[in-house]
């Protein structure tokens, strides 16, 4: 799933900011298709956590009103180049999604 | 916080411990994630329910929490929105989209120097007002911000 998650960590003065995209449906189960008519079983990424060197600096809590393929920007006081920022994800069916960048 | 960061860090114990706990997490991901998925807030269909259920009642109004969000979005399916707080001690942060079938968005909790600060991008059913919700100090404070949508993103 490498590809599924795109990650970048730059330095920002003494903050470090992160950007993170991640490949994903984000179906949110309320929708219908357009031929059949029949609702469009719910996919979408649910929990995120990110890590600054292993230790979680993010939990997060997604619902299906995130827009498809996610962006997620956040910021971490403390951090230097050379750390790493790693991005967990599930989502709703149980699948999996991990990320990690080196702080440039 | 700062305060608390570091007696954490002393504990030369606890930080074995969560050595431990990121090893099991790795190796069982679903394990790292700290609370279930809160399923009572993300179904409700009344904004002031989701925002109850979400853990934010009572929030009182802050100009402290900063929202940047168009004034019109063109395209409801993907609207960028990040906030920030100014609000001292800020531990979580949570986005609701008021006139959607099922207002809340997402939440974020924020530890070890993450900053008060979320940019995203979401999905909104027509014009609606965007909230945010932050708690700080154990009180709750949001701040709200009016997106006007041209084209609806969720379809159906």
């Amino acid at each position: 799933m490498a590809e599924a998650m795109k990650m970048r960590a730059t330095m920002e003065g003494n903050i470090v900011d992160v950007k993170v995209l991640i490949q994903h449906v984000m179906e949110t189960g309320l929708r219908k298709d357009a031929k059949t008519e029949k609702l469009i079983p719910a996919h979408f990424i649910n929990q995120v956590v990110a890590t600054l060197n292993g230790k979680t600096v993010l939990d997060a809590q997604w619902g299906g009103g995130i827009a498809k393929n996610p962006f997620l920007g956040f910021k971490i006081k403390g951090g230097k180049p050379g750390d790493k920022v790693g991005v967990n994800a599930a989502d709703n069916l149980g699948n999996k999604y991990d990320g990690e960048v080196v702080v440039a | 916080m700062n305060q608390l960061r570091r007696s954490f860090l002393k504990n030369a114990g606890a930080v074995g411990t969560v050595a431990v706990a990121i090893v099991a997490g790795l190796l069982k991901p679903v394990a790292a994630f700290a609370a279930a998925w809160n399923s009572l807030a993300f179904a409700a269909k009344d904004p002031s329910e989701a925002i109850k259920n979400a853990g934010y009642d009572g929030a009182a109004q802050s100009n402290d929490i900063v929202i940047k969000a168009p004034d019109i979005a063109e395209n409801g399916a993907v609207v960028p929105v990040s906030a920030t707080s100014n609000i001292p001690g800020t531990t979580s942060m949570a986005f609701f989209v008021e006139k959607n079938p099922t207002p809340m968005i997402a939440s974020f909790e924020f530890s070890n120097g993450a900053e008060p600060f979320i940019s995203t991008r979401v999905k909104m059913a027509k014009t609606s007002v965007v909230r945010v919700t932050v708690k700080a100090g154990g009180k709750n404070y949001t701040n709200s911000r009016e997106v006007k949508v041209t084209i609806g993103g969720c379809g159906g």
